[in-house]
């Protein structure tokens, strides 16, 4: 028996458990982009419209951060740039698949069980592996194949196909590796996780520094998502990065293999530690165990917020270097209200970035609750006199007070930075963070939506996320999806007023916070009159 | 004295699933009651309805006293529960996990936890995700017996334990018992171990009740196995009323007896005379398998 005896039948296990999910976020991501070609059409169906666009679009900062550098003007590469969220999003979803089916089967005991049978020693790994690689291969081909039905052109098709997936290999590789590194599954999705952030930051300090003054250009060629959008879809269609992320891909598999015959089944590298013999005296109460449980998860959250705030601040400036320089886009960028207006702007977007981000920790925190519910830890805890409203008031501290937290650290860092550059810390410094914490109202929607599912349905509480990914695609890609106001306005977010620069209106605040407090008082009742656990 | 427990005609379905029909149990206070079941047959479901967990769909159920759905917290700082399943934090330790589940009942005797601890022969300093099973349930033992409380609910204790640290739960029961005010509620599949310290038990299957009472109440309902040598061939046994399963090899006679029908049979043995002679009672397997082997019940029958 060889060490990978047995890696087809469990591919076929694992497709036979993500018989719904994978098939879901290939299929999702695969033709999302498809909706950008009809948009695209409708909104500049002349040559000289998608060239007016392309001109406002590759000098703004705020653009070129989400989506990366745009190359040209024609139909593919303005699809395909507006795409340009997707590969991080393919990335994430490729860790996490090759997380579940690698690390977490060991964590639960799962992967001893079928160890003992004829399965080879790497057999798992390389079936998680495998499997993520054909389903983002698969990602790609559809979208390729949709792209082409649409009359784009072939080669520009596969070559934007090939960007999605060539993500989708580099990122299930690293959460390969990160899988070997750590004795639990939490740990590994955090550490590959945190590389998927980096390789996103770099890519935008090195895309936002290739349009101003360059210094810090370079640094795209550090990070796979700045591989994979060199490759020009319908631009150059070049296929070398391609094959670099290919590559990069198989060394960084084989370094899984490598380090997965080091160990034992179960263990990781990095050894675990011993805790202290008896709680120290705080750890009384359901709060201190949220704090407990809640703590990393915050922490990694804050410098997140903290990283993106400095890199995202510090390029505030340049968003008005930019317009100075240039007489035709000072034309196109009067309406916002020249360089000051289009930094507001520029500042104002990353907050509604941020606050979308915010969101998606919110619902994260709030799952924890969940989590802990299906683990079995929630039972001894409410067998002792902790009632439900604490024990799950303790989550909640964190699910609301949390995205708090990080925002005001986003706020802040943006604000100090940009003020550092400008010289005038005392204005900008308070604007950054209002416009922070205004979007707290909305990112609470989400919590709160969490929340009611969570005593509700609790079975169906991840479908919270639903709630994210429309909030995402409506703030994201709404308009130029060409939905209606109406249906755009189901997204909490779209009542935000943009600060600093726009309006302040304190109303929305007022009743999205009311909403808020009424839902999560909703899903409090719901918790108390249902059984526990529900699993 | 008032019964710790109470419950009368509790029924909870699950969808489509009935576990509990109308299950009644009784645990008298200072007792250690066992609460014996298959798999699957309402244990588990039964104390999480006593914890408030869980609301029943119909039927009454009393706790210390006190409704378990409407007064769950006072009556949890009474009482300390094991579950069947323990999965602990992965990043919290074993020592960190007593504490907390300890002042989260409002205290937590020291001398004692440290003296379980070593019996137990626990490291508390291992972190959640370090421990084995048993090591997890032994987590979860330490923290419910070194609780000041008057009732505790143990749901399958010992499952993962090895002889070794079953023994010492057992003790640790026992001590239990001395005190006279502790109740205690065991739930179990293992027979000896309810055998070993029950003072009473109810037996369980899909949900009901079948049978209450101490030990000894129960074998009433059993059969004894007796084996004779006897002085010569022993004709009309096989007739006498009572009497299963009958082998005869020469001299030697075994067969099983209805409680009721044991005086005929021995006299109809001392009659032909008897060289020796074994009786034993009827282990709790024996009981279990009388109630819950339907197959071996019909298959009974042609015989």
């Amino acid at each position: 028996m060889n060490t990978l005896t047995g890696t087809v039948r469990l591919a076929r296990l694992i497709l036979r458990r993500d018989r719904v999910l994978l098939p879901l976020w290939v299929l999702l991501l695969g033709l999302i982009p498809l909706s950008y070609v009809a948009s695209f059409n409708e909104l500049f169906p002349t040559e000289a419209g998608r060239h007016g666009y392309f001109a406002a679009s590759e000098h703004n900062a705020a653009f070129v951060a989400l989506y990366g550098r745009l190359f040209g003007s024609s139909l593919g590469e303005l699809v395909a740039w507006r795409a340009g969220f997707l590969p991080v999003a393919v990335g994430l979803l490729s860790i996490l698949t090759v997380v579940r089916h690698t690390r977490t089967e060991e964590e639960s005991g799962r992967r001893e069980l079928l160890g003992s049978t004829v399965t080879g020693r790497h057999a798992g790994l390389a079936a998680a592996l495998v499997t993520t690689f054909a389903a983002t291969l698969a990602l790609g081909a559809i979208l390729a194949v949709g792209m082409i039905a649409q009359g784009l052109p072939a080669a520009g098709s596969w070559a934007f196909g090939m960007e999605l997936t060539a993500s989708g290999w580099v990122f299930a590789a690293v959460g390969g590796v990160a899988a070997q590194l750590t004795s639990s599954a939490g740990g590994a999705r955090g550490i590959a996780i945190i590389t998927l952030g980096a390789a996103y930051v770099l890519r935008v300090v090195g895309d936002i520094s290739g349009i101003g003054d360059g210094t810090l250009a370079w640094l795209t060629w550090l990070t796979p998502f700045g591989w994979v959008q060199r490759m020009v879809p319908y631009g150059g269609d070049h296929w070398w990065p391609a094959l670099l992320a290919a590559l990069v891909s198989a060394v960084l598999a084989a370094t899984a293999v490598l380090l997965s015959a080091r160990r034992d089944v179960g263990a990781g590298l990095l050894p675990p530690r011993l805790g202290p013999a008896s709680a120290t005296p705080g750890l009384r109460s359901p709060l201190a165990l949220a704090w407990r449980l809640h703590r990393g998860l915050l922490a990694g959250w804050l410098a997140g917020f903290a990283v993106l705030g400095v890199v995202l601040g510090y390029l505030a400036a340049g968003v008005g270097d930019l317009v100075r320089d240039n007489r035709q886009l000072n034309q196109v960028f009067a309406n916002l209200g020249g360089a000051s207006g289009l930094i507001d702007s520029y500042i104002a977007s990353i907050m509604g970035l941020f606050g979308l981000i915010a969101g998606g920790y919110a619902i994260q925190a709030t799952l924890r609750a969940r989590v802990e519910e299906t683990n079995g830890h929630a039972e001894p805890v409410l067998g002792t006199g902790v009632g439900r409203v604490a024990w799950l008031g303790g989550h909640l501290t964190f699910s609301l007070l949390g995205p708090a937290a990080v925002l005001a650290v986003a706020g802040a860092a943006v604000g100090l930075t940009h003020g550092l550059n400008t010289g005038d810390v005392g204005r900008e410094l308070p604007r950054a963070v209002a416009g922070a914490l205004v979007q707290l109202p909305a990112v609470w929607i989400l919590s709160a939506v969490t929340i009611v599912m969570f005593g509700l349905l609790p079975r169906l509480a991840a479908v919270s996320w639903g709630a994210l990914v429309i909030c995402l695609l409506f703030g994201l890609v709404g308009s130029a999806l060409g939905l209606d106001d109406r249906v755009l306005e189901v997204s909490p977010f779209t009542h935000l007023p943009k600060i600093p620069g726009g309006q302040v209106t304190v109303a929305p605040l007022i009743w999205l916070t009311a909403i808020a407090a009424a839902l999560t008082a909703a899903g409090l009742t719901a918790f108390r009159r249902r059984d526990v656990p529900v699993t | 004295m008032t019964d710790a427990i109470s419950v009368t005609g509790l029924v909870k379905t699950f969808g489509a699933t009935r576990a509990l029909d109308g299950l009644d149990l009784s645990v008298r206070t200072g007792e250690v009651h066992g609460f014996l079941g298959p798999n699957g047959a309402g244990k588990s479901t039964t104390i999480r309805i006593l914890l408030g967990m869980m609301r029943a769909d119909s039927g009454a159920a009393r706790l210390l006293g006190g409704d378990p759905w409407a007064d769950a917290t006072t009556l949890h700082k009474q009482l300390a529960y094991v579950p069947g399943d323990v999965t602990l934090w992965p990043n919290l330790s074993g020592g960190e996990v007593i504490d907390m589940l300890g002042r989260m009942r409002g205290g937590l005797d020291k001398r004692r936890r440290a003296d379980l601890l070593e019996r137990f022969d626990l490291d508390p300093r291992k972190k959640g995700r370090a421990y084995s099973k048993g090591n997890r349930q032994k987590v979860a033992l330490v923290a419910a017996l070194a609780s000041d409380v008057r009732l505790l609910l143990l749901d399958e204790p010992t499952s993962g334990l090895d002889p070794l640290m079953e023994e010492v739960f057992r003790e640790a029961v026992r001590e239990e018992q001395r005190r006279g005010d502790r109740t205690v509620l065991l739930s179990s599949h293992i027979l000896s171990e309810v055998e070993a310290l029950c003072d009473r038990l109810t037996i369980i299957r899909d949900g009901r009740a079948v049978e209450s009472g101490t030990l000894a109440d129960l074998r009433h309902l059993s059969r004894t196995t007796i084996q004779a040598e006897l002085a010569a061939p022993a004709d009309g046994l096989a007739q006498l009323p009572g009497v299963h399963d009958l082998h005869v090899e020469g001299g030697r006679v075994r067969f099983d007896v209805d409680a009721d029908a044991l005086d005929p049979a021995l006299r109809h043995l001392t009659a032909v005379g008897v060289r020796s002679l074994v009786s034993r009672p009827p282990t709790l397997e024996e009981l279990f398998l009388q109630h819950y082997d339907r197959t071996q019940r019909t298959a009974e029958v042609p015989r």
